[in-house]
């Protein structure tokens, strides 16, 4: 459990500090890296990268989108189309960047098991 | 095994990567387009984050401050003029930037770049027409002139400034959806937006239509259906005016040599199977100035509203620009140096279309199928080739081959346009000659009275536009500024498409810019355009008349302005939103007059009778509009079938020879309905047919259930009426660049119609609506949109609503910029 939460915290920092210098598939890599390096078993490895990234996407878009009256995400809510939810939007921003970022760290973890 | 399980999550996770970050369809690259350190939430614009700044420019002289005000108006203020232009650049970009470049790529047939192969025919369409070409011409004539080269390159360094110091998180939404970046600005792209206006603006002209139509029903029918000119004229330049004698002989050499070869208008014509579609019935534009003799201050006022297909972000941007050779404030063009609409310290003015015909269609007749050459006065002239490579999205180069001639470029040929084996069509066109407009625009911006006025419009030419003009030492005037070709009356030269295998309706000269129609202070104490025929029938000069021209808007405007005194700004922001239907006061009567009211139900019969007690005027809650609206259009449709034929296309009779037509001639082929031919309709019957759709029609739209839709008041849904009436029926969009409906204004609730003063039909509208008092020295101006292109922004749409119900805002107009007080948003602040 600490190093499920480690992980998570490893890839939250990470990310927030080289994303907004980076493309968005920096995700994948520091999410490998934790992988690699933070000893979990498969679960604990796709679960902590998902809920990262998760955690993340969502907690900005959420701040981004708050100070903005949620005017700009209930346009694009009703353009993808979520009939303009704007919960179901954030959600999603979650899920595509927390899936990219579980099978990263999964896939560190199987490297760190090929030694 | 442990291989294995590595090796599918590392594909799953590659995998997964690649997808995420490609375009699918019509689809976004999902992960870059919702991660939010790049993707579009960083396009929310905190709505609370107003803060003063300052930045570095490199590129500036000097010290330049921008002004932002609470409607997030720019007021720029610099120290010179290139510095004004750089900062104009960089603010617009800010603000406008996708919609610059976007306009300019559609000018340019570069959409298919963007959005892909779907694009390729309206591209390769715009290619054919010369937009480029003639915006190659501009900007080679500008790049002489050194004073215009220095201005235009610093507003372009300006725009280059912004763009290089863009990351693609700061890109506008637009270019997340589409999956592109935006590139350098250049010259040729100022060139490019003026030539992009010219196409919407200086387009009317129906040669092919005329010639179909006199092939299929004749010189008579031709004469009655389209007259040069009504009886009922009210041209812009009063009637009665003394004309200067022409500068240019009618009867110099070329022209007398060519009137031997008078084309009788009875011989022999094909029919023609392409045209460049043009809309049917135009919203057109209002200008005018009334005197000091008028108003109550004393003072000149002008007021303008020029109307064009409505869209988000709206065509303007509203931008004060002062250095120390200007304090001007107006309507500006993204992606385009000055201010094209607006007024200073010491002048104003406005612009309405001016609808002449400038665009003439020659038949070509090439020797062979490699059309290396064709007949021109008994000879074989070599033609010129250029081949256009389009870089289609996702789809190899397609390659394009157009033929230019001296009578200009070939558009429809065998490879582009339908029924080809017939048909070389060469187009000549004013906006392919060279000419410098942004002149003009800055010597308006600078200018100081009358006389400056009148030398600013010497360098103007297409598309051209009726100038009108009043200033505060107490000045009005109204001139048509364009360049128009020297035209042969006799043969109608213009009129219809003409042959290319001689030389006698080919253009030689144009008519001099102090020949162009024009008066200063006239007697009767207004000027004022909208869109009519520019003078009556004594005008020296000969020019096709007919189809565009404009009835009943400027009737109504001269007769509010006749009866009109102690005028003030009030009173002209009653005249702008004025909904009075002149048309349907001339045609209902006539219309309840021809109607058969014997079969129709106790349903139908209310109807005539609510259409009998309308005051004919067209506000939002009223029902008549509707019934007449759907009864004319169905009448239109019954009356004028036989110009409907796609495969000849033909033009409508305007709707003043329409209700002519209905009042005067009792029997015509033209009431025969084509689709019926066992049946002889009759006026009676089609006035019938069409006033028993009217039920149908409603019952068969679909109306749209709105709780709030934009300039609705606080009486909307308290009406019985509703959602019958005239706003919901009419139900006004203003349309996305992008066509992307969230990102457009739905559901705008207002009056108005074509025809009307306040001409906002479904998708066009008074674009711009300004009204400038030289006595208090103050304007007021709306516009259907927001300072901002971004749809994350509060001021992307925050005046549709005000503009809808008829609103304004007092400009702010400034001296030395810090005297905003409570209205200042934020300051920026640059230096070199």
């Amino acid at each position: 459990m600490k190093n499920f939460l480690l992980s998570v915290v490893v890839i939250i920092i990470g990310c927030a500090v080289l994303q907004p210098f980076l493309p968005w598939y920096t995700i994948a890599v520091v999410a490998f890296a934790a992988g690699y390096v933070i000893k979990q078993n498969s679960l604990g490895a796709f679960a902590s990268g998902f809920v990262g990234i998760f955690l993340l996407w969502v907690a900005y878009s959420f701040m981004l989108s708050h100070s903005n009256n949620d005017l700009l995400a209930r346009k694009v809510a009703t353009l993808l189309p979520l009939h303009g939810n704007v919960g179901v939007l954030l959600v999603i921003t979650g899920v595509v960047g927390g899936l990219v970022s579980g099978f990263a760290a999964l896939t560190g973890k199987l490297a760190a098991g090929l030694k | 095994m442990k291989y294995v399980k590595f090796l599918i999550s590392l594909a799953l996770t590659v995998g997964m990567v690649i997808l995420l970050n490609s375009k699918l369809g019509v689809a976004p690259p999902f992960a870059r387009f919702l991660n939010p350190f790049q993707g579009f939430w960083q396009n929310a614009e905190n709505a609370k984050a107003w803060k003063d700044d300052e930045a570095k420019l490199p590129g500036l002289k000097d010290e330049v401050k921008v002004y932002f005000d609470e409607r997030l108006v720019p007021h720029v203020f610099a120290k010179n003029d290139a510095d004004l232009y750089f900062m104009q650049g960089y603010i617009t970009a800010k603000y406008r930037l996708w919609q610059m470049e976007i306009q300019t790529h559609n000018a340019a047939g570069r959409v298919s770049e963007v959005v892909g192969e779907k694009a390729l025919d309206v591209d390769r369409m715009q290619r054919r027409i010369g937009l480029g070409y003639g915006a190659e011409a501009g900007q080679a004539y500008i790049a002489k002139d050194p004073e215009s080269k220095k201005l235009i390159d610093a507003y372009c360094a300006g725009v280059n400034a912004y763009i290089k110091a863009l990351k693609p998180k700061d890109y506008p939404i637009e270019y997340k959806l589409l999956d592109y970046a935006p590139e350098e600005w250049t010259p040729i792209k100022v060139a490019l937006l003026l030539k992009n206006m010219a196409n919407m603006l200086s387009v009317f002209e129906y040669d092919i239509e005329n010639t179909n139509f006199v092939a299929k029903y004749g010189d008579e029918n031709f004469r009655k259906l389209y007259p040069d000119f009504i009886d009922k004229e009210d041209p812009i330049i009063p009637v009665g005016t003394k004309w200067n004698r022409p500068t240019v002989s009618m009867c110099d050499g070329d022209i007398v040599k060519k009137q031997k070869e008078v084309s009788a208008i009875n011989a022999e014509h094909d029919l023609y199977a392409n045209i460049i579609t043009k809309p049917d019935e135009i919203t057109g534009s209002n200008n005018w100035a009334v005197s000091g003799s008028k108003t109550k201050s004393g003072k000149p006022i002008l007021c303008n509203d020029p109307h064009l297909r409505l869209s988000l972000p709206s065509i303007w941007y509203e931008m004060q620009l002062v250095s120390p050779n200007m304090n001007v404030y107006g309507a500006t063009l993204p992606g385009s140096p000055a201010v094209i609409i607006g007024f200073n310290d010491s002048i104003a003015w406005g612009v309405t279309n001016g609808g002449r015909d400038v665009r003439d269609w020659y038949k070509i007749k090439f020797k062979d199928a490699s059309r290396d050459e064709y007949e021109y006065n008994g000879q074989w002239v070599k033609s010129e080739k250029k081949v256009e490579r389009y870089k289609v999205k996702g789809k190899p180069d397609v390659l394009d081959t157009v033929v230019y001639t001296r009578f200009g470029i070939v558009v429809f040929d065998k490879s582009f346009g339908t029924a080809p084996s017939r048909q070389d069509l060469a187009m000549h066109w004013t906006a392919h000659l060279p000419s410098n407009e942004f002149k003009t625009f800055y010597q308006l911006n600078c200018g100081k009275n009358y006389d400056d006025y009148i030398g600013a419009l010497k360098n103007y030419n297409c598309p051209a536009q009726n100038f009108v003009f009043a200033s505060r030492s107490g000045d009005i005037a109204i001139k048509e500024q364009g360049l128009f070709p020297i035209r042969d009356k006799r043969s109608e030269q213009g009129k219809f498409v003409s042959d290319g295998t001689t030389d006698k309706d080919e253009w030689t000269s144009f008519i001099p810019a102090e020949d162009n129609p024009t008066v200063k202070n006239p007697e009767r104490g207004f000027v004022s355009s909208a869109n009519q025929h520019p003078t009556d029938s004594t005008y020296p000069y000969y020019y096709p008349g007919l189809g565009v021209y404009e009835n009943y808007r400027n009737r109504r405007i001269n007769k509010m302005l006749t009866d009109g005194s102690g005028i003030d700004v009030d009173f002209m922001k009653r005249m702008q939103t004025d909904n009075y239907n002149l048309l349907a006061s001339e045609a209902v009567p006539v219309l309840l007059s021809l109607l058969n009211k014997s079969t129709l139900s106790p349903d139908e019969i209310k109807m005539v009778d609510v259409l009998g007690k309308w005051d004919y005027v067209n506000g939002p809650n009223q029902i008549a509009p509707v019934y007449f609206e759907i009864w004319w259009n169905e009448l239109r449709k019954l009356l004028w079938d036989e110009m409907m034929d796609k495969a000849v296309p033909m033009k409508q009779p305007n709707f003043y020879v329409t209700v002519e037509f209905l009042k005067h001639d009792s029997t015509s082929q033209f009431y025969d309905n084509l689709s019926t031919p066992d049946k002889k309709e009759t006026r009676e019957d089609v006035v019938l047919m069409a006033f028993k759709r009217i039920e149908d029609t409603l019952k068969k739209k679909e109306f749209t259930e709105v709780s709030e839709p934009y300039g609705a008041d606080d009486s909307y849904k308290k009406n019985d009426l509703k959602p019958h009436d005239w706003g919901s029926y009419k139900d006004t969009k203003i349309t996305n660049l992008a066509m992307i409906d969230p990102f457009s204004a739905m559901h705008v609730y207002s009056g108005g119609n074509i025809g009307i003063i306040n001409a906002t039909n479904s998708t066009n509208g008074p674009s711009w609506r300004m009204i400038v008092d030289e006595g208090a020295m103050k304007a007021y101006v709306v516009y259907p949109g927001g300072e901002s292109g971004n749809p994350g922004s509060a001021y992307y749409d925050n005046m549709v609503s005000p503009w809808a119900k008829g609103q304004y805002f007092e400009a702010n107009f400034l001296k030395q910029g810090d005297e905003l007080g409570a209205k200042k948003l934020f300051v920026s602040t640059f230096k070199p």
